[in-house]
Protein backbone atom coordinates (compact mmCIF):
# COMPACT_ATOMS: atom_id res chain seq x y z
CA UNK A 1 0.00 0.00 0.00
CA UNK A 2 2.67 2.51 1.17
CA UNK A 3 4.63 1.38 -2.21
CA UNK A 4 1.51 2.45 -4.49
CA UNK A 5 1.40 6.10 -2.96
CA UNK A 6 5.29 6.19 -3.27
CA UNK A 7 5.08 5.46 -6.97
CA UNK A 8 2.13 8.25 -7.39
CA UNK A 9 4.18 10.48 -5.45
CA UNK A 10 7.63 9.77 -7.22
CA UNK A 11 5.51 9.94 -11.19
CA UNK A 12 3.61 13.14 -10.44
CA UNK A 13 7.18 14.34 -9.30
CA UNK A 14 8.43 13.48 -12.45
CA UNK A 15 6.03 16.18 -14.38
CA UNK A 16 8.24 18.78 -12.96
CA UNK A 17 10.97 17.18 -14.95
CA UNK A 18 12.52 19.19 -17.91
CA UNK A 19 11.41 17.36 -21.13
CA UNK A 20 13.71 14.88 -22.57
CA UNK A 21 12.13 15.31 -25.90
CA UNK A 22 14.21 17.45 -28.86
CA UNK A 23 11.27 18.73 -31.02
CA UNK A 24 12.63 17.42 -34.40
CA UNK A 25 11.78 19.92 -36.87
CA UNK A 26 12.46 23.54 -35.24
CA UNK A 27 15.48 22.18 -33.33
CA UNK A 28 17.77 19.69 -34.61
CA UNK A 29 20.53 17.96 -32.52
CA UNK A 30 24.35 18.58 -33.49
CA UNK A 31 25.84 15.92 -35.18
CA UNK A 32 29.02 14.52 -35.25
CA UNK A 33 31.51 15.34 -37.88
CA UNK A 34 32.18 11.67 -38.48
CA UNK A 35 28.16 11.11 -38.71
CA UNK A 36 27.17 8.44 -41.18
CA UNK A 37 24.73 10.33 -43.39
CA UNK A 38 24.48 10.75 -46.77
CA UNK A 39 27.08 9.26 -49.29
CA UNK A 40 28.88 12.04 -51.53
CA UNK A 41 31.83 11.79 -53.95
CA UNK A 42 34.25 14.25 -53.71
CA UNK A 43 36.55 16.20 -56.01
CA UNK A 44 39.79 16.57 -55.76
CA UNK A 45 41.66 19.95 -54.88
CA UNK A 46 41.64 20.88 -58.93
CA UNK A 47 38.29 19.49 -59.03
CA UNK A 48 38.72 16.59 -60.71
CA UNK A 49 36.94 13.86 -59.80
CA UNK A 50 38.70 11.69 -57.13
CA UNK A 51 36.85 8.24 -57.99
CA UNK A 52 39.30 6.05 -59.82
CA UNK A 53 36.04 3.16 -60.22
CA UNK A 54 38.06 0.38 -58.82
CA UNK A 55 35.04 -1.53 -57.67
CA UNK A 56 36.43 -1.68 -54.08
CA UNK A 57 33.47 0.49 -52.63
CA UNK A 58 30.79 -1.67 -55.02
CA UNK A 59 32.69 -4.80 -53.92
CA UNK A 60 32.54 -4.13 -50.49
CA UNK A 61 28.75 -3.36 -50.00
CA UNK A 62 26.93 -5.73 -47.77
CA UNK A 63 23.77 -4.65 -49.36
CA UNK A 64 25.00 -3.86 -52.80
CA UNK A 65 23.72 -0.74 -53.15
CA UNK A 66 26.30 0.73 -54.97
CA UNK A 67 26.51 -0.01 -58.61
CA UNK A 68 29.20 1.75 -61.30
CA UNK A 69 30.64 1.19 -64.23
CA UNK A 70 34.42 2.26 -65.10
CA UNK A 71 36.18 3.79 -67.97
CA UNK A 72 38.86 5.67 -69.30
CA UNK A 73 38.22 9.70 -70.32
CA UNK A 74 40.51 11.23 -72.46
CA UNK A 75 43.63 12.38 -70.22
CA UNK A 76 43.90 8.63 -69.73
CA UNK A 77 42.55 8.64 -65.78
CA UNK A 78 39.65 5.69 -64.64
CA UNK A 79 36.64 7.25 -64.01
CA UNK A 80 32.95 6.10 -63.50
CA UNK A 81 30.78 6.14 -66.45
CA UNK A 82 28.38 5.74 -63.96
CA UNK A 83 27.76 5.85 -60.22
CA UNK A 84 24.85 5.04 -58.83
CA UNK A 85 23.61 4.50 -54.76
CA UNK A 86 20.34 3.29 -53.90
CA UNK A 87 19.95 4.97 -50.54
CA UNK A 88 16.58 2.90 -49.84
CA UNK A 89 19.05 0.49 -49.12
CA UNK A 90 21.83 1.78 -47.74
CA UNK A 91 22.40 0.85 -44.48
CA UNK A 92 24.89 3.90 -43.44
CA UNK A 93 27.59 1.37 -42.42
CA UNK A 94 30.54 3.50 -44.22
CA UNK A 95 32.42 0.38 -45.47
CA UNK A 96 32.60 2.06 -48.74
CA UNK A 97 33.93 4.70 -47.73
CA UNK A 98 36.94 2.54 -45.59
CA UNK A 99 37.52 0.61 -48.32
CA UNK A 100 38.23 3.24 -50.77
CA UNK A 101 41.40 4.07 -51.78
CA UNK A 102 41.19 7.52 -52.78
CA UNK A 103 39.11 9.51 -50.41
CA UNK A 104 36.24 9.72 -52.98
CA UNK A 105 33.36 8.36 -51.24
CA UNK A 106 32.93 9.87 -48.16
CA UNK A 107 29.82 10.16 -45.68
CA UNK A 108 28.11 13.04 -44.35
CA UNK A 109 26.11 14.45 -41.73
CA UNK A 110 23.04 14.77 -43.28
CA UNK A 111 20.09 12.58 -42.70
CA UNK A 112 17.45 14.33 -44.31
CA UNK A 113 16.48 12.70 -47.34
CA UNK A 114 13.20 11.44 -47.07
CA UNK A 115 11.25 10.94 -50.72
CA UNK A 116 7.65 10.42 -51.68
CA UNK A 117 8.53 7.66 -54.01
CA UNK A 118 10.90 5.30 -53.65
CA UNK A 119 12.68 5.75 -57.31
CA UNK A 120 13.37 9.30 -56.29
CA UNK A 121 15.94 7.45 -53.38
CA UNK A 122 18.22 5.69 -56.44
CA UNK A 123 20.68 9.14 -56.89
CA UNK A 124 23.02 8.76 -59.91
CA UNK A 125 26.71 9.92 -60.21
CA UNK A 126 25.37 13.99 -60.59
CA UNK A 127 23.65 13.68 -57.51
CA UNK A 128 26.27 12.53 -55.82
CA UNK A 129 29.71 14.72 -57.12
CA UNK A 130 29.95 17.59 -54.71
CA UNK A 131 32.06 20.54 -55.74
CA UNK A 132 34.39 20.16 -52.75
CA UNK A 133 37.01 17.99 -51.31
CA UNK A 134 34.52 16.54 -47.92
CA UNK A 135 37.03 15.78 -45.02
CA UNK A 136 40.56 15.70 -46.81
CA UNK A 137 41.08 18.80 -48.01
CA UNK A 138 44.43 18.84 -49.76
CA UNK A 139 44.59 15.21 -51.15
CA UNK A 140 44.94 14.27 -54.99
CA UNK A 141 45.46 10.62 -55.48
CA UNK A 142 47.34 11.44 -59.14
CA UNK A 143 49.22 13.84 -57.71
CA UNK A 144 51.07 11.34 -54.91
CA UNK A 145 50.46 7.82 -57.23
CA UNK A 146 52.66 6.52 -59.77
CA UNK A 147 50.28 6.60 -62.54
CA UNK A 148 50.61 8.10 -66.04
CA UNK A 149 48.38 10.19 -66.90
CA UNK A 150 48.74 13.08 -69.47
CA UNK A 151 50.14 16.21 -67.70
CA UNK A 152 52.19 13.79 -65.78
CA UNK A 153 54.55 11.23 -66.57
CA UNK A 154 56.42 8.14 -64.45
CA UNK A 155 58.68 10.05 -61.83
CA UNK A 156 56.68 13.23 -61.60
CA UNK A 157 54.34 12.70 -58.47
CA UNK A 158 54.94 14.15 -55.33
CA UNK A 159 57.84 12.43 -52.75
CA UNK A 160 58.73 10.13 -55.92
CA UNK A 161 62.45 9.87 -57.69
CA UNK A 162 62.45 10.10 -62.12
CA UNK A 163 62.54 6.27 -62.61
CA UNK A 164 66.25 4.28 -62.73
CA UNK A 165 66.57 3.12 -66.12
CA UNK A 166 67.32 -0.43 -64.50
CA UNK A 167 69.78 -1.44 -67.49
CA UNK A 168 71.86 1.23 -66.66
CA UNK A 169 72.61 -0.77 -63.37
CA UNK A 170 73.76 -3.70 -65.43
CA UNK A 171 77.33 -4.90 -64.19
CA UNK B 1 -39.68 29.07 -22.58
CA UNK B 2 -41.36 26.28 -21.40
CA UNK B 3 -40.75 23.64 -18.97
CA UNK B 4 -40.25 20.93 -21.31
CA UNK B 5 -38.05 22.82 -23.68
CA UNK B 6 -35.73 24.03 -20.54
CA UNK B 7 -35.45 20.37 -19.85
CA UNK B 8 -34.90 18.99 -23.48
CA UNK B 9 -32.08 22.01 -23.85
CA UNK B 10 -30.53 20.92 -20.28
CA UNK B 11 -30.34 17.07 -21.93
CA UNK B 12 -28.78 18.14 -25.31
CA UNK B 13 -26.51 20.08 -22.76
CA UNK B 14 -25.59 17.51 -20.55
CA UNK B 15 -25.31 14.90 -23.43
CA UNK B 16 -23.17 17.06 -25.74
CA UNK B 17 -20.66 18.50 -22.92
CA UNK B 18 -20.38 15.06 -21.74
CA UNK B 19 -19.44 13.14 -25.37
CA UNK B 20 -16.93 16.46 -25.65
CA UNK B 21 -15.53 15.99 -22.44
CA UNK B 22 -14.73 12.95 -23.42
CA UNK B 23 -13.36 13.78 -26.67
CA UNK B 24 -11.32 16.41 -25.32
CA UNK B 25 -9.83 13.89 -22.41
CA UNK B 26 -8.29 11.88 -25.09
CA UNK B 27 -5.67 14.41 -25.82
CA UNK B 28 -5.83 15.33 -22.21
CA UNK B 29 -4.86 12.24 -21.42
CA UNK B 30 -1.96 12.15 -23.94
CA UNK B 31 -0.45 15.83 -22.43
CA UNK B 32 -0.40 14.70 -19.40
CA UNK B 33 0.77 11.30 -19.52
CA UNK B 34 3.70 13.04 -21.71
CA UNK B 35 4.09 15.52 -18.65
CA UNK B 36 4.19 12.66 -16.20
CA UNK B 37 6.73 10.79 -18.77
CA UNK B 38 8.86 13.48 -19.23
CA UNK B 39 7.87 14.18 -22.59
CA UNK B 40 5.44 16.53 -24.69
CA UNK B 41 2.81 14.03 -26.54
CA UNK B 42 0.68 15.31 -29.38
CA UNK B 43 1.31 19.05 -29.74
CA UNK B 44 1.92 19.52 -33.56
CA UNK B 45 -2.29 19.74 -34.75
CA UNK B 46 -3.43 23.32 -33.57
CA UNK B 47 -2.50 25.10 -30.79
CA UNK B 48 -0.96 22.81 -28.04
CA UNK B 49 -2.02 19.51 -30.69
CA UNK B 50 -5.81 20.54 -28.92
CA UNK B 51 -7.04 19.36 -32.70
CA UNK B 52 -5.64 15.71 -32.56
CA UNK B 53 -8.89 14.84 -30.86
CA UNK B 54 -10.35 15.69 -34.42
CA UNK B 55 -8.08 14.29 -36.19
CA UNK B 56 -8.10 10.74 -34.05
CA UNK B 57 -11.89 11.19 -34.64
CA UNK B 58 -11.90 11.81 -38.54
CA UNK B 59 -8.91 8.35 -38.32
CA UNK B 60 -11.36 6.30 -36.47
CA UNK B 61 -14.28 7.10 -38.21
CA UNK B 62 -12.97 6.60 -41.58
CA UNK B 63 -11.67 2.83 -40.31
CA UNK B 64 -13.36 -0.41 -41.97
CA UNK B 65 -16.34 -1.14 -39.95
CA UNK B 66 -15.71 -4.55 -40.06
CA UNK B 67 -18.00 -7.67 -38.76
CA UNK B 68 -15.86 -10.92 -38.77
CA UNK B 69 -17.38 -13.43 -40.14
CA UNK B 70 -17.64 -15.66 -37.56
CA UNK B 71 -18.71 -13.29 -35.23
CA UNK B 72 -23.05 -13.00 -33.75
CA UNK B 73 -23.73 -10.59 -36.11
CA UNK B 74 -26.55 -8.87 -33.52
CA UNK B 75 -25.02 -8.88 -30.63
CA UNK B 76 -21.57 -7.83 -31.90
CA UNK B 77 -23.48 -4.91 -33.17
CA UNK B 78 -25.32 -4.22 -30.17
CA UNK B 79 -22.57 -4.90 -27.31
CA UNK B 80 -20.98 -1.24 -27.72
CA UNK B 81 -23.79 0.63 -27.99
CA UNK B 82 -24.76 -0.58 -24.39
CA UNK B 83 -21.75 0.84 -22.49
CA UNK B 84 -22.67 4.24 -24.30
CA UNK B 85 -26.61 4.35 -23.03
CA UNK B 86 -25.71 2.89 -19.99
CA UNK B 87 -22.53 5.60 -19.43
CA UNK B 88 -24.50 8.47 -20.55
CA UNK B 89 -28.12 7.33 -19.08
CA UNK B 90 -26.30 7.53 -15.83
CA UNK B 91 -24.92 11.83 -16.60
CA UNK B 92 -28.64 12.14 -15.61
CA UNK B 93 -28.83 12.29 -12.24
CA UNK B 94 -25.49 14.28 -11.35
CA UNK B 95 -26.19 17.49 -10.17
CA UNK B 96 -23.39 20.24 -12.47
CA UNK B 97 -24.66 23.05 -10.80
CA UNK B 98 -27.94 23.89 -8.65
CA UNK B 99 -30.47 24.92 -12.09
CA UNK B 100 -28.64 22.28 -14.24
CA UNK B 101 -29.36 18.67 -13.32
CA UNK B 102 -31.08 16.68 -16.14
CA UNK B 103 -33.46 14.56 -12.75
CA UNK B 104 -33.34 14.46 -9.67
CA UNK B 105 -34.73 10.82 -8.94
CA UNK B 106 -34.73 10.35 -5.18
CA UNK B 107 -33.18 7.67 -6.28
CA UNK B 108 -30.68 8.94 -7.71
CA UNK B 109 -27.58 7.25 -6.65
CA UNK B 110 -29.11 3.86 -7.33
CA UNK B 111 -29.75 4.53 -10.56
CA UNK B 112 -26.14 4.79 -11.37
CA UNK B 113 -25.13 1.63 -9.47
CA UNK B 114 -28.11 0.09 -11.69
CA UNK B 115 -26.28 1.64 -14.82
CA UNK B 116 -22.94 1.07 -14.32
CA UNK B 117 -24.16 -2.63 -13.34
CA UNK B 118 -25.72 -3.09 -16.67
CA UNK B 119 -22.08 -1.98 -18.50
CA UNK B 120 -21.26 -5.24 -17.75
CA UNK B 121 -23.24 -7.11 -20.14
CA UNK B 122 -21.77 -4.62 -22.88
CA UNK B 123 -18.62 -6.27 -22.34
CA UNK B 124 -19.41 -9.74 -21.56
CA UNK B 125 -21.83 -10.12 -25.33
CA UNK B 126 -18.71 -8.14 -26.85
CA UNK B 127 -16.37 -10.61 -25.75
CA UNK B 128 -18.80 -13.25 -26.27
CA UNK B 129 -19.94 -12.37 -29.42
CA UNK B 130 -17.11 -11.93 -30.86
CA UNK B 131 -16.24 -15.72 -31.04
CA UNK B 132 -12.68 -15.57 -30.67
CA UNK B 133 -10.50 -16.81 -27.61
CA UNK B 134 -8.79 -13.79 -26.44
CA UNK B 135 -11.88 -11.88 -26.38
CA UNK B 136 -13.96 -14.29 -24.31
CA UNK B 137 -10.82 -14.41 -21.84
CA UNK B 138 -11.35 -10.52 -21.87
CA UNK B 139 -15.03 -10.76 -21.41
CA UNK B 140 -15.03 -13.58 -18.89
CA UNK B 141 -12.70 -11.35 -16.52
CA UNK B 142 -14.41 -8.01 -16.99
CA UNK B 143 -17.42 -9.99 -15.47
CA UNK B 144 -15.38 -11.13 -12.63
CA UNK B 145 -13.72 -8.14 -12.13
CA UNK B 146 -17.15 -5.69 -12.53
CA UNK B 147 -19.48 -7.85 -10.34
CA UNK B 148 -17.30 -8.53 -7.78
CA UNK B 149 -15.98 -4.71 -7.67
CA UNK B 150 -19.75 -3.54 -7.96
CA UNK B 151 -20.78 -5.43 -4.51
CA UNK B 152 -18.56 -3.11 -2.64
CA UNK B 153 -18.87 0.36 -4.82
CA UNK B 154 -22.52 0.06 -4.01
CA UNK B 155 -21.77 -0.43 0.12
CA UNK B 156 -18.94 2.18 -0.53
CA UNK B 157 -21.53 4.47 -0.98
CA UNK B 158 -24.32 3.89 1.96
CA UNK B 159 -21.84 5.84 4.22
CA UNK B 160 -22.81 8.87 2.45
CA UNK B 161 -26.44 8.06 1.78
CA UNK B 162 -26.69 7.49 5.83
CA UNK B 163 -25.10 10.89 6.15
CA UNK B 164 -27.33 12.81 4.23
CA UNK B 165 -30.34 10.53 4.76
CA UNK B 166 -31.28 10.43 1.08
CA UNK B 167 -30.67 9.01 -2.42
CA UNK B 168 -31.13 12.12 -4.45
CA UNK B 169 -28.38 13.66 -5.64
CA UNK B 170 -29.04 16.83 -5.02
CA UNK B 171 -29.45 16.60 -0.92
CA UNK B 172 -26.52 14.89 -0.93
CA UNK B 173 -25.10 17.78 -2.48
CA UNK B 174 -26.47 19.89 -0.02
CA UNK B 175 -26.27 17.75 2.88
CA UNK B 176 -22.20 18.17 2.60
CA UNK B 177 -22.50 22.44 3.10
CA UNK B 178 -21.10 22.53 6.15
CA UNK B 179 -18.42 19.70 5.60
CA UNK B 180 -17.37 17.61 2.72
CA UNK B 181 -18.13 13.80 3.04
CA UNK B 182 -14.73 12.58 2.46
CA UNK B 183 -13.65 13.70 5.70
CA UNK B 184 -15.89 11.67 7.86
CA UNK B 185 -16.16 9.53 5.09
CA UNK B 186 -12.80 8.75 3.90
CA UNK B 187 -12.69 5.09 3.73
CA UNK B 188 -15.81 5.17 1.85
CA UNK B 189 -14.13 7.37 -0.65
CA UNK B 190 -11.00 5.34 -1.30
CA UNK B 191 -13.03 2.15 -1.58
CA UNK B 192 -14.86 4.18 -4.33
CA UNK B 193 -12.48 5.44 -6.41
CA UNK B 194 -11.01 1.63 -6.34
CA UNK B 195 -14.06 0.54 -7.37
CA UNK B 196 -14.54 3.21 -9.64
CA UNK B 197 -11.01 2.28 -10.96
CA UNK B 198 -12.49 -1.43 -11.61
CA UNK B 199 -15.33 -0.35 -13.23
CA UNK B 200 -14.19 1.81 -15.80
CA UNK B 201 -11.51 -0.86 -16.32
CA UNK B 202 -8.69 1.43 -16.17
CA UNK B 203 -5.39 0.36 -16.36
CA UNK B 204 -4.19 -1.00 -12.92
CA UNK B 205 -7.32 -2.47 -13.41
CA UNK B 206 -7.78 -3.50 -17.25
CA UNK B 207 -7.18 -6.74 -16.99
CA UNK B 208 -10.71 -7.19 -19.54
CA UNK B 209 -8.16 -5.70 -21.59
CA UNK B 210 -4.64 -6.52 -20.80
CA UNK B 211 -2.92 -6.02 -24.26
CA UNK B 212 0.12 -7.63 -23.28
CA UNK B 213 -1.71 -10.70 -22.63
CA UNK B 214 -4.95 -10.86 -24.79
CA UNK B 215 -4.63 -8.37 -28.03
CA UNK B 216 -7.32 -6.33 -26.72
CA UNK B 217 -9.35 -8.12 -24.42
CA UNK B 218 -12.57 -8.16 -25.20
CA UNK B 219 -12.70 -5.78 -28.42
CA UNK B 220 -10.09 -7.38 -29.99
CA UNK B 221 -12.42 -8.18 -33.24
CA UNK B 222 -13.58 -4.73 -32.81
CA UNK B 223 -12.78 -1.57 -35.16
CA UNK B 224 -13.90 1.74 -36.91
CA UNK B 225 -17.19 3.22 -35.53
CA UNK B 226 -17.71 0.01 -32.75
CA UNK B 227 -14.45 0.17 -31.50
CA UNK B 228 -14.70 4.26 -30.92
CA UNK B 229 -17.79 3.41 -28.87
CA UNK B 230 -15.87 1.33 -26.53
CA UNK B 231 -13.25 4.16 -26.15
CA UNK B 232 -15.72 6.73 -25.80
CA UNK B 233 -17.60 4.88 -23.13
CA UNK B 234 -14.04 4.27 -21.63
CA UNK B 235 -13.63 8.04 -21.59
CA UNK B 236 -16.74 8.61 -20.53
CA UNK B 237 -16.82 6.60 -17.75
CA UNK B 238 -13.97 8.04 -16.42
CA UNK B 239 -15.54 11.56 -16.67
CA UNK B 240 -18.57 9.69 -14.42
CA UNK B 241 -16.65 8.17 -12.20
CA UNK B 242 -14.78 11.61 -11.37
CA UNK B 243 -18.16 13.48 -11.59
CA UNK B 244 -19.74 11.29 -8.84
CA UNK B 245 -16.67 11.30 -6.66
CA UNK B 246 -16.94 15.43 -6.64
CA UNK B 247 -20.26 15.01 -6.02
CA UNK B 248 -20.70 12.38 -3.23
CA UNK B 249 -17.34 12.88 -1.22
CA UNK B 250 -16.10 16.49 -2.45
CA UNK B 251 -18.84 19.10 -2.12
CA UNK B 252 -20.47 18.73 -5.68
CA UNK B 253 -20.53 22.11 -7.08
CA UNK B 254 -20.10 23.72 -3.43
CA UNK B 255 -17.30 26.29 -3.49
CA UNK B 256 -16.60 30.36 -2.78
CA UNK B 257 -16.48 32.79 -5.29
CA UNK B 258 -16.75 31.00 -8.46
CA UNK B 259 -19.71 29.96 -9.88
CA UNK B 260 -21.28 26.20 -9.17
CA UNK B 261 -20.89 25.14 -12.37
CA UNK B 262 -16.76 26.43 -12.71
CA UNK B 263 -16.00 24.65 -9.34
CA UNK B 264 -17.80 21.59 -10.64
CA UNK B 265 -15.62 21.13 -13.82
CA UNK B 266 -12.63 22.56 -11.73
CA UNK B 267 -12.87 19.54 -9.06
CA UNK B 268 -14.12 17.11 -11.71
CA UNK B 269 -10.67 17.96 -13.96
CA UNK B 270 -8.56 17.56 -11.26
CA UNK B 271 -10.03 13.85 -10.28
CA UNK B 272 -9.66 13.31 -14.19
CA UNK B 273 -6.04 14.25 -13.85
CA UNK B 274 -5.80 12.24 -10.73
CA UNK B 275 -6.94 8.93 -12.80
CA UNK B 276 -4.24 9.38 -15.71
CA UNK B 277 -1.81 9.93 -12.64
CA UNK B 278 -2.95 6.52 -11.44
CA UNK B 279 -2.49 4.97 -14.83
CA UNK B 280 1.08 6.35 -15.56
CA UNK B 281 2.22 5.23 -11.92
CA UNK B 282 0.95 1.78 -11.34
CA UNK B 283 1.46 -1.67 -12.93
CA UNK B 284 -1.59 -4.62 -13.29
CA UNK B 285 -2.26 -6.61 -10.46
CA UNK B 286 -2.57 -10.45 -11.56
CA UNK B 287 -6.53 -11.60 -12.20
CA UNK B 288 -6.16 -13.26 -8.59
CA UNK B 289 -4.57 -10.49 -6.61
CA UNK B 290 -7.48 -8.51 -7.97
CA UNK B 291 -10.36 -10.34 -6.36
CA UNK B 292 -8.69 -11.26 -3.85
CA UNK B 293 -7.99 -7.73 -2.88
CA UNK B 294 -11.65 -6.96 -3.66
CA UNK B 295 -13.46 -9.60 -1.83
CA UNK B 296 -10.72 -9.23 1.15
CA UNK B 297 -9.87 -5.94 1.67
CA UNK B 298 -11.87 -3.91 -0.27
CA UNK B 299 -15.28 -5.63 1.06
CA UNK B 300 -14.64 -5.85 4.69
CA UNK B 301 -13.58 -2.07 4.67
CA UNK B 302 -16.53 -0.89 3.05
CA UNK B 303 -18.75 -2.89 5.29
CA UNK B 304 -17.01 -1.45 8.66
CA UNK B 305 -17.04 1.73 7.46
CA UNK B 306 -20.76 1.32 6.49
CA UNK B 307 -21.56 -0.35 10.32
CA UNK B 308 -19.21 2.36 12.06
CA UNK B 309 -21.20 5.47 10.23
CA UNK B 310 -24.01 3.65 10.95
CA UNK B 311 -24.01 3.42 14.40
CA UNK B 312 -22.12 6.59 14.91
CA UNK B 313 -25.58 7.91 12.54
CA UNK B 314 -27.89 6.15 15.24
CA UNK B 315 -26.20 7.29 18.41
CA UNK B 316 -25.27 11.04 17.34
CA UNK B 317 -28.24 11.66 14.41
CA UNK B 318 -27.04 13.50 11.33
Amino acid sequence: MWSLLRTLWITFRHSFAKRVTVLYPEVKRLLPPRWRGRIVLTRDPDGEERCVACYLCSAVCPVACIALQAGIDEKGRRKPDFFRINFSRCIYCGLCEEACPTFAIQLTPDYEMAEYERKNLVYEKEDLLISGTGKYPGYNFYKVSGMEISGKGKGEAENERPPVDVRSLLP
Amino acid sequence: MSAVGLSIVVILGVMVGALLFAAGMIWFERRLLGVFQERYGPNRAGPFGVLQVVADMLKIFTKENWIPPFAEKAVFVVAPSIIMITTLASFAIIPIAPAILVSDIDIGLLFFLAMSSFAVYSVALAGWASNNKYSLLGSIRAVGQMVSYEVFMGLSLMGVVLMAGSFSMQDIVTAQKGLWNVVPQFVGFVVFFVAGLAETRRIPFDLPEAESELVAGYHTEYSGFKFAMFYVGEYIGITLISMMIVTLFFGGWQGPFLPPIVWFLIKTLAFVAFFILVRAALPRPRYDQLLAFGWKLMLPLALANLAVTGGIVLAVGR
